[in-house]
């Protein structure tokens, strides 16, 4: 900095000053003032930057309040989820029947894990999540699978007291469901069978005064969907059809918008599953290293298994494997579409639709399945101008989401909620004409965290969010969907309250689903008939 | 040789866009509860593509990238307008935009799918200001239109440098 300090120095000196350069050392004393000033020349610079960073900040808090008021979103109100809340409560006792693979999340979702799952999470951080969920005050005191492997495994689970006042109460294992039934240390159950078993179980549990979370899809046919809902409707018991996705933070935020209009009138709802794998094609009979798994007819009792489907011979593919068949399952519909549909329906209650067609089939996974692979369902509710998609496709992991389709917004809803201003939009006409309103790209963001408008987006800025359907944010923490539906289910119970996913809309949501089978076996348009309450 | 005070205030011009915009590029991603180095990680090719996916598969990891890099981008942008502790922001700032550069360099055969600024061949602007930050660091404007000044100020000798 020779030439620096020079110049400097010529002007300093002029004043008769001392200078660093002259001197080859300075005391404090001898600090020009001209230097000062110098050294603070970073201070306009850093001036001009906050003044025009604080110019952008208004800029983009004002475009993005114009856009809110606009869309009508600062009037709404985003319900603040009451979580975490420690109460000291009544221990249930809870009875699990069927220890598949889901009742493992279920039972996690009560509090309850394998040492080995528990190590597994320890070991890639996602135990601290788990440990952080609100004690549920239950026991699993009842086991019951027809697979003594998995009666064992759940035993395990059940007895696995590690979380803080987990369950003291020892589980029992029940040969049969009956026997569970039967035993009056049993408050309520949860049913996780294949779902040939779900109605006939679901009936004989309510009959024996026990509350019942029945994982979906909820009956098999529509005798069985009919007999259920007349038994629950007779009873006193608590009935929660296990779907948890609405319990995320952002289908609140979602009904939030759609009861706003922010939408204008939605005539259509797209939905879609998007699979490309052999487990996504429920294809589970073997383990990573290709070998099957394990279950043999000693250790399952086949026939309780099979209960009233047809006989056929054991295999460990039709063990694993069950959606792949008529008798155990409705594919698509049964396993996926009811998600779907409950989603929808939570939303709008849109109900029973008024027709149903589906069509599709076997093109890519062609091994021994009669469930199609490809699946497209209509559904029309004239009633409500509105029609209902469903597409699924299990050779293709494109995700084509769920969106709502409006005169003025559509909105793509899965773990977040992009909005999207519709170009020839009615109500937004004006904002679209002055350029406050962009329709080429989503608008809105809402982040299931915050609660509240996230970021005008811009192109760069899009946030792409997958469909993960299994945490949501509540206070900052993630928390297991399924995990806060039981908790609806446990805390009804207590309450004596109906919880979200209840006996009717869980009977629409099953004729919904039976109408969707029946058009794909019958090749034909088939509908409801409201007055004789049942599917023509 | 001597400086004109045209090429010295060319000099300072240098400096305080240099910081702005690194100053500006920590700021918004500071305010952005949202952003993450996690999108430009995922795009990465060559020499560094092993490291990326090494911090993208560590979630903590991950946090503290972006943490360091907010914040790292933000002290630089000061260091480099205020010419405070000039010198290291400024190799620091260097280093940092090079590695940048180097994760997701503009070679022939390698394909992004963010959109690029503008036509590059090899160069681009990334590397044009990790190589001007450097030179920037070689021309201690610090040490008078700084807040430098006063530490050197107050060092004996540590100015004897210039004369030599």
């Amino acid at each position: 900095m020779t030439e620096n300090n020079n110049n400097t120095n010529k002007r300093d000196s002029g004043k008769g000053q001392s200078s660093p350069d002259n001197t080859g050392q300075i005391s404090s004393k001898g600090i020009s003032r001209r230097s000062v000033l110098k050294a603070f020349a970073g201070i306009p610079v850093a001036g001009i930057f906050g003044y025009e960073w604080f110019r952008k900040i208004n800029y983009d808090n004002d475009k993005k309040d114009r856009i809110a008021r606009e869309l009508g979103l600062d009037k709404m109100e985003f319900p603040v989820q009451d979580y975490g809340k420690e109460a000291i409560r009544d221990t249930l006792r809870i009875g699990i029947v069927g220890f598949g693979q889901r009742a493992e999340q279920l039972a996690a979702g009560l509090g309850f894990m394998h040492p080995d799952e528990v190590k597994r999470r320890e070991s890639n951080n996602t135990l601290i999540n788990w440990l952080e969920q609100e004690d549920l005050h239950v026991a699993i005191t009842g086991i019951c699978d027809v697979f003594d492997l998995h009666a064992e495994r759940g035993l395990a689970i059940a007895n696995n007291s590690i979380r803080h006042r987990a369950s003291k109460l020892p589980a029992k294992r029940y040969r049969t469901y009956q026997d569970m039934l039967a035993d009056n240390n049993i408050d309520a159950v949860i049913i996780s069978t294949p779902d040939h078993h779900h109605s006939f179980m679901a009936v004989e549990a309510v009959k024996a005064g026990k509350h019942v979370y029945l994982e979906k899809s909820i009956a098999h046919t529509e005798e069985e969907l009919n007999e259920l809902y007349r038994v629950v409707k007779d009873s006193h018991i608590t009935f929660q059809l296990g779907h948890q996705i609405t319990q995320s933070t952002v289908f609140k935020q979602a009904k939030e918008i759609i009861d706003k209009n922010v939408l204008g009138k939605i005539t259509l709802i797209e939905t879609t599953s998007n699979r490309n794998t052999a487990e996504g094609a429920w294809i589970r009979h073997l383990d990573s290293n290709g070998n099957p798994k394990p279950g043999d007819e000693k250790s399952i009792d086949w026939e309780r298994w099979l209960g009233s489907a047809p006989y056929v011979p054991f295999t460990i593919d039709r063990f694993y494997n069950w959606t792949k068949w008529f008798a155990y399952d409705t594919g698509l519909i049964g396993q996926l579409f009811t998600h779907e549909f409950d989603a929808v329906n939570q939303l709008l209650r849109i109900g029973i639709p008024h027709s149903a067609s589906s069509s599709g089939g076997i093109y890519y996974w062609k091994d021994n399945r009669e469930i199609p692979d490809s699946l497209h369902c209509v559904f029309e509710y004239p009633h409500k101008d509105l029609t209902l998609l469903y597409s699924g496709n299990l050779a293709s992991g494109r995700n084509r989401g769920r969106v709502f389709m409006g005169h003025d917004a559509s909105m793509e809803l899965g773990s977040n909620i992009k909005i999207t201003v519709d170009r020839d939009s009615t109500q937004y006409e004006k904002g679209i004409a002055s350029g406050l309103i962009d329709t080429e790209s989503p608008m809105i963001t809402f982040n299931p965290g915050a609660g509240q408008i996230d970021a005008v987006t811009s192109a760069s800025g899009k946030y792409y969010a997958d469909r993960g359907l299994t945490n949501t944010v509540i206070n900052g923490k993630q928390i297991d969907v399924t995990h806060l539906h039981l908790r609806e289910w446990l805390d009804c119970i207590r309450e004596n309250k109906i919880p979200s996913a209840n006996i009717e809309v869980a009977y629409e949501e099953g004729i919904a689903c039976l109408m969707a089978h029946r058009s794909y076996l019958e090749k034909r348009q088939v509908f409801w008939d409201e007055v004789n309450r049942k599917i023509v | 040789m001597k400086y004109s005070k045209t090429q010295l205030t060319f000099l300072l011009v240098l400096r305080f866009i240099i910081g702005w915009h690194i100053l500006y590029e920590g700021i918004s991603k500071v305010m952005n509860p949202q952003w993450t180095s996690a999108n430009f990680l995922q795009e990465s090719q060559g020499v560094l593509s092993g490291f990326s996916g090494w911090i993208l598969a560590n979630s903590d990891l991950l946090t503290i990238v972006d943490f360091l890099n907010a914040w790292g981008l933000v002290l630089i942008g000061l260091g480099l307008i205020f010419g405070f502790l000039f010198k290291p922001a400024a190799i620091a700032g260097s280093v940092l935009v090079f590695i940048y550069y180097l994760s997701v360099p503009p070679l022939t055969g390698y394909e992004y799918t963010l959109p690029s600024d503008g036509s590059n061949l090899v160069i681009n602007r990334t590397l044009i200001e990790a190589v001007a930050l450097f030179g920037l660091a070689l021309f201690p404007t610090n040490k008078v239109f700084g807040l430098d000044y006063f530490i050197y100020s107050r060092q004996k000798g540590t100015f004897q440098y210039d004369r030599k």
